[in-house]
């Protein structure tokens, strides 16, 4: 391996076989090429299923009263559900030790926004100070609600991003500046920022001012909830799915609805969604790894395919090295050599090249459910070795067949 | 510096056997310049290449500058081969992806010498068969009877006990023939053993002994008076 006299004499050899050199280092760039731009589109769609999540907290849960459809306790169908303040409250009282953070929400209706005398149509929703962390809302400026907003009813507004861009445009910043709900001002301490412009077109302001200011009494929209972040995914899942059931229960029986009366307290859980598109998205990297693995299988047969060739091509000149003097092992050795170089280099070249390309168009892929593709470069540089190793194997056969060929006949090889 | 008592060799063809070497005693002393003749199927080739080691007879007794030869396996043989034999063929056999310089100096690296060392000398050999100034080129820009002197000089490169010459006129018209003769002979002035394995007459006869197979067995062994090749050039 070291034997610098060895180096020299492959050096020589590739130097005046170079299109024999082109042609095996070709395929086995091309295999590897292959199989890392697979792999990183694999991990992409990942990437991309994994963001859509991201917009909420992974582990939220959400309650939305429904309509009932089945008859319970001699109660008819058809009924509106209503949640309300005392439904939070309990919800936390009986399961409050599972849960991280909380809000209950009410969406303000029919009142008019100004600023100056520009009118606002967005929609305001008064939340509780916990919110920004199940929304995953980033805070740009200022601050969100908290909970002196909430126990003061402070008429204080946090307005998204999009709003500020919209209407604010003309000022340095809209912190401190009012805006009129139907008669009252809010001054606005906070602006965030999401992922989606959609979600940044919403005013919040504290609950409690919601229901006393624009007559929502104790109604409220709905509730949420996030579980602590935990490290095993599957824990985690079964752990929301217990949660979710447990307050489905509890509010059924609070509202006297129906057991299986799923629509008339509907509770969705992230992570229970999140479950679905992880095995999805496994499947998807398994059927990758599937082909890749066939990839790399084509690369070594063809890699097999060229040494087979190329020992055939030199049969003649492994005789008259051999009757120079030169012993089986040292020929079989030299090819071995010569071909894990060859495939070596080029399996690197293709690394590097499909990497490089990834590293640069990835982050500029704009389709939705991919995202940023890109492959684990330990993955990528075992799959480089296996390759390698895979064409020494099948090197070796035919070299060695080639150098227990009796120098006599090796010679008449035409 | 070689001695054959009684070799045999066969070759299996189908469920034939076909006996090509019927005992062949024989010996060579050092210095001798010994043509074998013989019409094709007489043995001539065989007994070369059991010489040269690139074949196993079946039995009979082989010894090389008073190392005895058996048990051969490749590894011995290639050693040997390495150590005590050139090889000119018919056919050149030099490598055609090589320069003449790098073809001269390939036994020398099986020999494990240095790369510098390696070129120096193949070069003064190459200067020994005239060819000094074609170092450079591939055996394809070069003519036949350069080819051959090219693979004289490469045979010559390990400093052999033997040279071993199977045809080394046969592909070569008259004119070059004799050069590549007169080759051969200043190198056997010098003292080097060299076995010449031929069926033309004017070759043969160019050497100080013939050798005449026929039929596996030596018919006739006689010490003949050397025509001088130079005379033709």
């Amino acid at each position: 391996m070291f034997d610098l006299e060895r180096w020299q004499e492959i050096f020589d050899t590739i130097r005046k076989n170079k299109l024999r050199t082109f042609l095996t280092g070709l395929s086995v760039a091309s295999g590897i090429f292959i199989l890392v731009i697979l792999l990183g589109f694999g991990q992409g769609m990942q990437n991309g299923i994994a963001h859509e999540f991201e917009e909420d907290s992974a582990t939220s849960v959400w309650v939305w009263p429904g309509v009932t459809s089945k008859e319970f306790k001699g109660l008819n169908p058809g009924r509106t559900i209503q949640l309300r303040n005392e439904n939070y409250t309990s919800s936390l009282a009986l399961f409050g030790d599972e849960v991280e953070y909380k809000s209950p929400r009410i969406f303000v209706r029919d009142v008019k926004v100004n600023y100056g005398k520009e009118a606002l149509v967005y929609g305001i929703q008064g939340v509780s100070y916990d919110f920004q962390f199940i929304e995953n809302a980033k805070m740009s400026e200022g601050r969100f609600l908290n909970y002196l907003d909430e126990v003061n009813t402070a008429k204080v507004a946090i307005i998204g991003n999009k709003i500020k861009k919209d209407v604010f445009k003309d000022i340095k910043t809209p912190l401190g500046e009012f805006i009129n709900i139907s008669g009252v001002l809010f001054k606005i301490v906070g602006i965030y920022s999401e992922r989606e412009d959609r979600e940044e077109e919403r005013i919040y302001i504290p609950i409690t001012t919601a229901q006393q200011v624009f007559n929502g009494g104790d109604r409220i929209n709905n509730m949420s909830y996030t579980l602590p972040v935990m490290d095993n995914f599957d824990e985690a899942v079964v752990q929301a799915i217990s949660f979710k059931e447990n307050l489905q229960a509890h509010l059924q029986q609070v509202h006297k609805v129906a057991p299986e009366d799923t629509g008339a307290i509907q509770v969705w859980s992230a992570l229970e969604e999140a479950k679905r598109y992880y095995s999805l998205t496994g499947n998807i990297k398994f059927f990758f790894w599937f082909v890749g693995i066939c990839t790399i299988i084509a690369g070594v047969v063809g890699v097999s395919n060229i040494m087979l060739i190329v020992v055939k091509e030199r049969t003649r000149e492994i005789g008259i090295r051999k009757a120079l003097g030169a012993k089986p092992w040292s020929i079989v050795g030299m090819i071995l050599h010569e071909s894990i170089f060859v495939t070596a280099i080029s399996g690197f070249a293709g690394l590097i090249f499909s990497m490089g390309l990834l590293e640069i168009v990835g982050p500029h892929i704009e389709v939705d459910y991919i995202l940023n593709p890109s492959v684990n470069f330990n993955v990528a540089i075992s799959t480089v070795l296996v390759l390698i190793i895979a064409g020494a194997v099948a090197g070796f056969f035919p070299a060695w067949r080639a150098a227990s060929i009796h120098t006599i006949d090796a010679l008449r090889d035409e | 510096m070689i001695e054959i008592k009684d070799l045999h060799k066969s070759y299996k063809m189908g469920s034939n056997t076909l006996h090509v070497l019927k005992g062949i005693n024989f010996s060579v002393e050092e210095g001798e310049l010994v043509a074998i003749m013989g019409s094709s199927g007489s043995g001539k080739s065989t007994l070369l290449n059991i010489l040269g080691m690139l074949d196993v007879a079946d039995s009979g007794e082989y010894t090389l500058d008073g190392v005895p030869i058996k048990n051969l396996n490749e590894t011995k043989a290639a050693n040997y081969r390495n150590k005590f034999l050139g090889f000119v063929f018919q056919s050149f056999n030099l490598i055609n992806y090589k320069s003449a310089l790098e073809n001269v100096a390939l036994p020398l690296y099986y020999q494990r010498v240095p790369r510098k060392e390696r070129q120096e000398r193949a070069l003064k050999y190459l200067e020994q068969v005239g060819l000094k100034e074609w170092a450079t080129h591939l055996p394809s820009e070069l003519s036949g009877g350069q080819n051959q002197r090219v693979a004289i000089a490469r045979a010559m490169a390990s400093e052999p006990k033997v040279l071993l010459a199977d045809e080394p006129t046969g592909a070569l018209d008259s004119t070059t023939s004799y050069e590549v003769m007169d080759l051969i002979q200043k190198i056997n002035d010098q003292g080097n053993t060299i076995l010449v394995v031929t069926h033309e007459d004017d070759i043969a006869h160019m050497c100080k002994r013939i050798v005449y197979l026929k039929d596996g067995v030596i018919v006739e062994d006689k010490k003949v008076k050397q025509v001088r090749a130079s005379k033709y050039v």
